[in-house]
């Protein structure tokens, strides 16, 4: 059949050999491999030293989010509700995961770097309601935490937002 | 010796379930196997080193909604997998695991049932296997289901021929087809696999492609054509197909491992039957061991295999042994 009929028998001892090799396998729920440093995952919305909150509700993220999953309402700060450093603040910030696509033009777009891609990917859930992120939970720190491989393994620069804050 | 009806009956419900069992963990086995000749660990999460996938399996098989293609015919789409299924348990029957013992004041024999002409009752009950194959396909009224099928048969034809034709000097150097018969003269002489090295070849390769095991796996060749024949089927009408693959590999192993290495004879007689589950054992594996080396025949490669080369080899190994026995005796 074969024009090499001894190396189709050779290929059998090459099967027969991996039978005593480790499998290279990685068990993913106990070993979790580190994320590349710039891995782009779960949203964060973040706050300013004096706890002020950097977003300003320009909703500039949502006109650059091509998967149209940012709904952002704005509204004016006054001096006994001061939620953010500029005139106004984002009252509503929603995030619908279901929809997100992960490309991080939403950092990109943000004048403030307020919006940032952490590194969690373990986000599924088992009701679609629950994939739509409020406001709450993006300022608040993930729950889960993602091994991240060491930066310096990689030609990564530190990002502008988290060199100058 | 004859023994009293309730004992074959207990003992045909016994090994109805230990087959059972054996098909459930040689599905284990080949995934294990498989992973490991790949470098992967094969199931791991189910009970320890995954042994209760086999039963994660079956409990999710059942589970399934069990749905009708709206324009099956329903007696014979659902008989088609029954038909397979019972075929594949029945023929084990007649293949003997052991010597036969004294319990208590009944003799029990070492096989259900001691059948003269066994060996013709296991090719029939495989002939009749077919149908399970070319009913599911035509009853599914699917036009994949039907080519499917088409594409099984005429594999399952042409290699039964060879299957047949291969146990033939076996058949002749027995002097008998019964295998009990079989067995007893190789544990006299020698085992056949010595003498019958060509038929047993034959034999083994013919096996394959009944069993539609890679690389003659053609009747559900899962990675470039439709499933076959069982394309419309799912949930454990899927799995009863399944298992009658599964369970013809065990018992063509078997029979194997009766007509050509001396069944359970070995080097120490009590140990019988355990003789006799090593052989198939090492022959199960040496089939998955081939399904992890060897990439899938082409349609017309596995025509001109199984008629140019496998049934002329085994026309001439049944000539020659046929010569030979006379010349001798």
């Amino acid at each position: 059949m074969s024009p090499q009929p001894l190396d189709s028998v050779k290929g059998f001892a090459v099967t027969f050999r991996q039978l005593f090799k480790k499998p290279i396998t990685q068990q993913y729920p106990e070993y979790k491999r580190p994320v590349y440093p710039r891995f782009r995952g779960r949203h964060r919305l973040h706050r300013h030293e004096n706890g002020l909150e950097k977003c300003v509700g320009c909703s500039l993220c949502a006109a650059a989010c091509p998967a149209d999953c940012i709904r952002v309402v704005a509204e004016e700060n006054t001096p006994d509700n001061r939620v953010s450093p500029g005139e106004r603040y984002a009252r509503i910030y929603e995030i619908n995961m279901s929809r997100c696509i992960f490309c991080g033009y939403c950092e990109l777009a943000c004048p403030f770097d307020a919006i940032t891609l952490g590194n969690e990917y373990e986000i599924s859930e088992y009701s679609r309601d629950d994939l739509i992120y409020t406001k709450d939970m993006l300022l608040a720190e993930p729950i889960k935490k993602v091994p991240v491989a060491d930066r310096d393994l990689y030609d990564t620069p530190i990002p502008y937002y988290q060199d100058h804050s | 010796m004859r023994e009293p009806w309730w004992i074959s009956l207990i003992k045909a419900g016994v090994i109805v379930n230990l087959i059972m069992l054996a098909f459930a963990y040689t599905t284990w086995l080949e995934r294990k196997l498989l992973g490991r000749m790949q470098n992967r660990f094969g199931p791991n999460r189910a009970g320890p080193y995954g042994l209760l996938q086999p039963f994660a399996d079956l409990i999710k098989l059942v589970r399934k909604e069990s749905f009708f293609p709206v324009a099956a015919r329903h007696p014979l789409y659902i008989a088609a997998p029954i038909i397979s299924m019972f075929t594949a348990l029945a023929a084990f029957a007649v293949i003997p695991f052991g010597a036969g013992w004294q319990i208590w004041h009944y003799h029990v024999n070492g096989e259900i049932a001691n059948v003269s002409i066994a060996l013709i009752l296991i090719f029939a009950l495989g002939s009749i296997g077919v149908y399970g194959a070319i009913i599911g396909g035509w009853a599914s009224q699917s036009k994949f289901s039907l080519l499917g099928s088409m594409r099984t048969c005429a594999q399952l034809v042409s290699y039964e021929v060879s299957l047949a034709l291969s146990v033939l000097g076996v058949v002749l150097m027995g002097q008998s087809l019964n295998l009990v018969d079989i067995v007893n003269k190789q544990g006299a002489t020698i085992w056949f696999f010595i003498p019958q090295l060509a038929g047993l070849l034959v034999f083994f390769f013919a096996m394959i492609a009944e069993t539609s095991r890679p690389p003659f796996d053609l009747p559900e060749a899962d990675t470039e054509l439709v499933a076959g024949y069982h394309t419309e089927y799912g949930g454990m009408r899927w799995g009863l197909f399944q298992t009658a693959e599964y369970i013809n590999l065990i018992t063509l192993s078997a029979l194997a491992v009766t007509l050509f290495f001396a069944g359970w004879h070995g080097p120490y007689a009590p140990l019988g039957p355990l003789w006799f589950l090593l052989k198939v054992f090492i022959f199960v594996s040496v089939f998955i061991w081939i399904r992890a080396s060897v990439p899938r025949l082409r349609y017309d490669q596995l025509m001109r295999f199984g008629w140019k080369i496998l049934l002329p080899v085994a026309t001439i190994n049944a000539v020659v042994t046929a010569l030979l026995v006379v010349w001798i005796s």
